[in-house]
C-alpha cells in the first residue's frame, strides 16, 4: 500500500503546532486596529456621497419648462437589458414630442450608462442614487414621477459629461 | 438594343430608358431622392450624378487602347444626372468612381446645410432616405457654422397630412404625386433660393383620397401622418405583408404592429395590383377595428343572457341547432371572408344539408373611383364566386325570410347591423329561428344571437383573398391570438417581441380568444360527427387547388413569390420583375 508520510502536519515544527504565537499575532493586529480611525459608516444616517463620475440609477433631467426628453426612443433601443419603455406624444412646445410614458424597469437595469451616452438631448443621466429599494416587481418599474429630477441636483454629473463624454 | 457599361458590367437595355432605370433593372442602386419610377422626372435633387462617357475611337474607327490594352474612355467634362440621361449604345457609366462619389458627397453636404438636426423628434428617423445617404455619402460632421434657414413647421395640408418646411429637401415628389397620381394639383414651390418651400394654393387643402401616399413617398420626414404622429419608432414595430380588406382592389399593405396592436398600415409595392399606392380610407379605417371592440371567447344564450363557454361547448350547441333544423337553415357569408373560409363553409353546408348558402354584396358607388378604390367593398367577392358561392343582398334576404323563416340562420362574418342600418332586421331575427353568429367585433347581432363564435380578423389569419381583377393574394398573420405565438408560428417579430419576457409590460398587448372562420366551421361540423378535417389554412387551400379549377397549380409559396397569381393562371404566373423600393434601409417585410 502506498501511504504518503510527508503531510503538512508532519512538516510543522513544535511552535507551529502549538498555534499560540499565531494567536498572539492576530490579537496584536486587532488591538492595533482598535485605536485607528473607524471606516464603518452609520448608514443610512451617515451616507457616502459619490463623485460625479458615479453611475447610479438613471434619471430624467427636469428643466424649468418641463422635461428635456423628446421621447426619441434611442435609450430604449440601445438598452442591452431592455429595461426602458417610452411612449411618445405630441405637445405644443417648440420640440413637438414628449414622453407620455417613460418607464425604467429597475429590476432589469444594469447601470451600464449606455442610455446616457446615446441620448441626443442629454435628457437621461446617471444620478448618484445607489440605494434603490422595492418590495414587488410592480414597484420596481419607475415611471416619470420617480425619474424626473430637477436639473439643479444633477449639475455635477452634467459637468462631468461635458468634460469627458 | 443599346448596350451600356455600368461600372464595368455590360448591360443590355431598351432604347428610351434612362441610366437609373437600366441600373435598377439590373440591381445597381444609384443614390437618388427626387426620382420615382411612377412619377415624371424632375431632376432637381442632383443626388444621382454619375460620370458618363464613351469609348474613344481612333481615325480608323478602332477602339483606342491604353498601355495595358484596356479601351480608353472619353468622359464627358461634367457629371450627368442618371435619372434624366437616356441610355445610348456604347455608353459607359461610372457610379462608384472617385469623381462620382465626390459629387454625390457634395450634394449631400448641400442638402444637410439647412436640414435641422431633429432626427430624435422626427417620425421618419430609422426609415429616412436622407439618413441612409448620410451614412454612405457624408463626411459625418457639418462645416456650416451659420444659422440654418427657418421655415414654417407643423403646417396641416389636410387633417391627414402634416408638413414641416425645414425638413423638406425640395425634391418635388409630393408636388408631382399631387399633379400626376392624385390629380389634385394644389401644391407648388414658393419663394426663391434657400427660402424655397412648398405651399398649398390659397384656399385649397390637399385632401385627395390618395393624399397620404406622400408620407411614404417623401424621402425625408417633411410629410408625416397626422394619425400616426409619434405613436411609435419604426424600429419598434414588426412589419407583416398583407392585403387591405377595405375593398375589392386588395391593395398590398404592410401591417405595422407593436405590443400586438396594429399601429399603422402602409402600402407595399405590387406592380400587378396597386403599384406603390393605397387609399387613405383603407389606411385609416382598416386597423382600428382589429385593435378595439373585439369579441374574445365563445358564448351561448342561456335563459336570455349570453354566457361564456368553451369553444367545444359552443360547437356542440351550434351543431345541435343545425342538425335539428334538418336543412331548414340559411348560411349567410360576408364577402370579406377568405377563399378558405368560403370553401369550408360550402363543405359544412353540404354536410348539414343546408341549401341556401350565399354571401352578401356590399356595393358603395360613392366609394369607387377610376383608380384604386372599387365600389365593391367586399374583399373577396370574386373569390367566393369562383368557389361557386352565389351572391345576394340584404334586401333580398329580408324578403326571403319574411316569406319563410328558416329554423337556423348562420352568419359567417356577415352582420346586417354593421354593414347597413339594420332596419327591419331586429324584429325579424327576434321573431323566430335560432341564430349562430361568427363575429369578430361587438355588434347588435351579438345581442340577438344564440351562439356567438369569436372570429379572427384578416390580420390574424393565414389565407387568400381574390381581388376584383382575379388576383389571388396571400395573407399572413400579423397579430397574435390566444392560440398563436409569434416565435412558434413564424410571424414577424420586432426586437421587443424577440427579446422580451412574458412579464415585461410591452408584451401585454391583448391576445384574444378567436379562430379563423374555417376553423370554427370545421369545429361545428366535427361536433355533429361530420369529418371536415383540416388542420391548417394551407391544407384547405390545397383542397381548393385540387377541386376548384380556377385555383389549379397554386400554393401559398407561389402566391407569395409572384405577389399574387390570377385565377386560372396557376400554371403560368406573371412574373413580378424588379420591385422598386424607395427607402432601402426601411424595415422590409418581404
Amino acid at each position: 500500500m502506498n501511504v504518503t508520510t510527508n503531510t503538512r502536519a508532519q512538516r510543522m515544527t513544535f511552535w507551529e503546532k502549538l498555534y499560540l504565537p499565531e494567536i498572539a499575532k492576530g490579537l496584536a493586529l486587532t488591538f492595533k486596529t482598535m485605536f485607528k480611525p473607524k471606516l464603518t459608516r452609520q448608514y443610512p444616517e451617515e451616507r457616502w456621497e459619490p463623485l460625479g463620475s458615479y453611475r447610479g440609477r438613471p434619471v430624467l433631467v427636469l428643466e424649468e419648462d418641463g422635461e428635456r426628453c423628446v421621447a426619441c426612443g434611442l435609450c430604449s433601443r440601445v438598452c442591452p437589458a431592455l429595461a426602458i419603455e417610452v411612449q411618445a406624444g405630441e405637445t405644443e412646445r417648440e420640440k413637438e414630442r414628449y414622453p407620455v410614458k417613460f418607464e425604467i424597469n429597475m429590476l432589469r437595469c444594469i447601470y451600464c450608462g449606455l442610455c446616457e451616452e446615446v441620448c441626443p438631448e442629454e435628457a437621461i443621466v446617471m444620478s448618484k442614487d445607489y440605494d434603490i429599494v422595492f418590495h414587488s416587481q410592480e414597484e420596481a418599474i419607475f415611471g416619470k414621477d420617480k425619474l424626473l429630477v430637477p436639473i439643479a441636483r444633477l449639475q455635477e454629473r452634467l459637468e462631468f459629461l461635458r468634460q469627458y463624454k | 438594343m443599346p448596350t451600356i457599361t455600368i461600372d464595368g458590367r455590360k448591360i443590355e437595355t431598351q432604347p428610351g430608358k434612362t441610366i437609373i432605370e437600366a441600373a435598377l433593372e439590373n440591381g445597381i442602386a444609384i443614390p437618388h431622392f427626387c426620382w420615382h419610377p411612377a412619377l415624371s422626372v424632375a431632376g432637381n435633387c442632383r443626388m444621382c450624378l454619375v460620370r458618363v462617357g464613351s469609348y474613344k475611337k481612333g481615325a480608323d474607327g478602332a477602339l483606342e487602347r491604353d498601355a495595358e490594352g484596356n479601351p480608353v474612355v472619353q468622359w464627358m467634362p461634367k457629371l450627368q444626372i442618371a435619372c434624366a440621361t437616356p441610355v445610348a449604345d456604347g455608353m459607359v457609366v461610372d457610379t462608384v468612381g472617385e469623381k462620382t462619389i465626390a459629387a454625390q458627397n457634395a450634394v449631400m453636404e448641400f442638402l444637410l446645410i439647412n436640414h435641422p438636426l431633429d432626427c430624435p423628434i422626427c417620425d421618419e428617423a430609422g426609415q429616412c432616405k436622407l439618413q441612409e445617404y448620410a451614412f454612405t455619402h457624408s463626411r459625418g460632421e457639418s462645416r456650416f457654422l451659420e444659422e440654418k434657414v427657418h421655415k414654417p413647421k407643423r403646417v396641416a395640408w389636410s387633417d391627414r397630412v402634416m408638413f414641416d418646411g425645414e425638413r423638406c429637401i425640395l425634391c418635388s415628389r409630393c408636388i408631382r404625386f399631387a399633379n400626376e397620381i392624385a390629380k389634385q394639383p394644389v401644391l407648388t414651390f414658393v419663394e426663391r433660393n434657400d427660402h424655397v418651400t412648398i405651399e398649398l394654393f390659397e384656399g385649397t387643402t390637399f385632401d385627395s383620397p390618395y393624399s397620404m401616399n406622400v408620407i411614404e413617398l417623401c424621402p425625408v420626414g417633411a410629410l408625416t401622418s397626422a394619425d400616426f404622429r409619434f405613436k411609435s419608432r419604426v424600429w419598434e414595430m414588426s412589419f407583416t405583408p398583407s392585403v387591405c380588406p377595405g375593398c375589392a382592389r386588395g391593395c398590398n399593405i404592410n401591417i405595422g404592429v407593436r405590443d400586438n396592436q396594429i399601429l399603422r398600415l402602409e402600402p407595399r409595392p405590387n406592380p400587378h395590383v396597386n403599384q406603390y399606392w393605397m387609399c387613405d380610407a383603407g389606411r385609416l379605417e382598416q386597423y382600428r377595428w382589429v385593435n378595439t371592440g373585439r369579441i374574445s371567447g365563445a358564448a351561448v344564450r342561456r335563459s336570455g343572457s349570453l354566457e361564456s363557454v368553451s369553444f367545444e361547448d359552443a360547437y356542440r350547441i351550434a351543431s345541435n341547432l343545425l342538425s335539428a333544423a334538418k336543412g331548414n337553415a340559411m348560411m349567410i357569408l360576408s364577402g370579406s371572408v377568405t377563399n378558405e373560409d368560403g370553401f369550408v363553409a360550402r363543405e359544412c353546408a353540404a354536410a348539414f344539408g343546408i341549401e341556401h348558402v350565399a354571401f352578401v354584396e356590399r356595393n358603395d358607388p360613392t366609394f369607387g373611383d377610376d383608380f384604386l378604390r372599387s365600389s365593391d367593398r367586399n374583399a373577396n367577392a370574386t373569390g367566393l364566386r369562383a368557389l361557386g358561392i352565389p351572391s345576394t343582398t340584404w334586401e333580398e334576404l329580408l324578403q326571403r325570410m319574411h316569406e319563410r323563416m328558416p329554423a337556423v340562420i348562420y352568419f359567417i362574418g356577415a352582420d346586417p347591423f354593421a354593414e347597413q342600418d339594420g332596419s327591419g332586421w331586429e324584429e325579424l331575427l327576434r321573431s323566430g329561428g335560432a341564430i349562430i353568429a361568427q363575429l369578430s367585433n361587438h355588434s347588435q347581432l351579438e345581442e340577438i344571437a344564440d351562439v356567438v363564435l369569436p372570429a379572427a380578423t384578416y390580420a390574424e389569419i393565414e389565407g387568400t383573398f381574390t381581388n376584383c381583377d382575379g388576383w389571388v393574394q396571400y395573407l399572413q398573420p400579423a397579430v397574435e391570438t390566444a392560440e398563436t405565438l409569434r416565435r412558434i408560428n413564424g410571424m414577424a417579430q420586432s426586437r421587443l417581441d424577440e427579446f422580451g419576457a412574458p412579464n415585461d409590460r410591452w408584451t401585454h398587448g391583448e391576445r384574444r380568444q378567436c379562430r379563423p372562420h374555417w376553423q370554427l366551421l370545421t369545429g361545428v361540423a366535427g361536433a355533429a360527427g361530420y369529418s371536415i378535417a383540416y388542420r391548417s389554412a394551407a391544407e384547405v387551400f390545397a383542397a381548393i387547388e385540387e377541386r376548384v379549377e380556377a385555383f389549379n397549380a397554386m400554393n401559398y409559396e407561389a402566391l407569395r413569390q409572384y405577389r399574387g397569381i390570377r385565377l386560372g393562371r396557376g400554371n403560368d404566373p406573371e412574373p413580378v420583375g424588379v420591385v422598386y423600393r424607395s427607402h432601402y434601409m426601411k424595415p422590409q417585410s418581404d
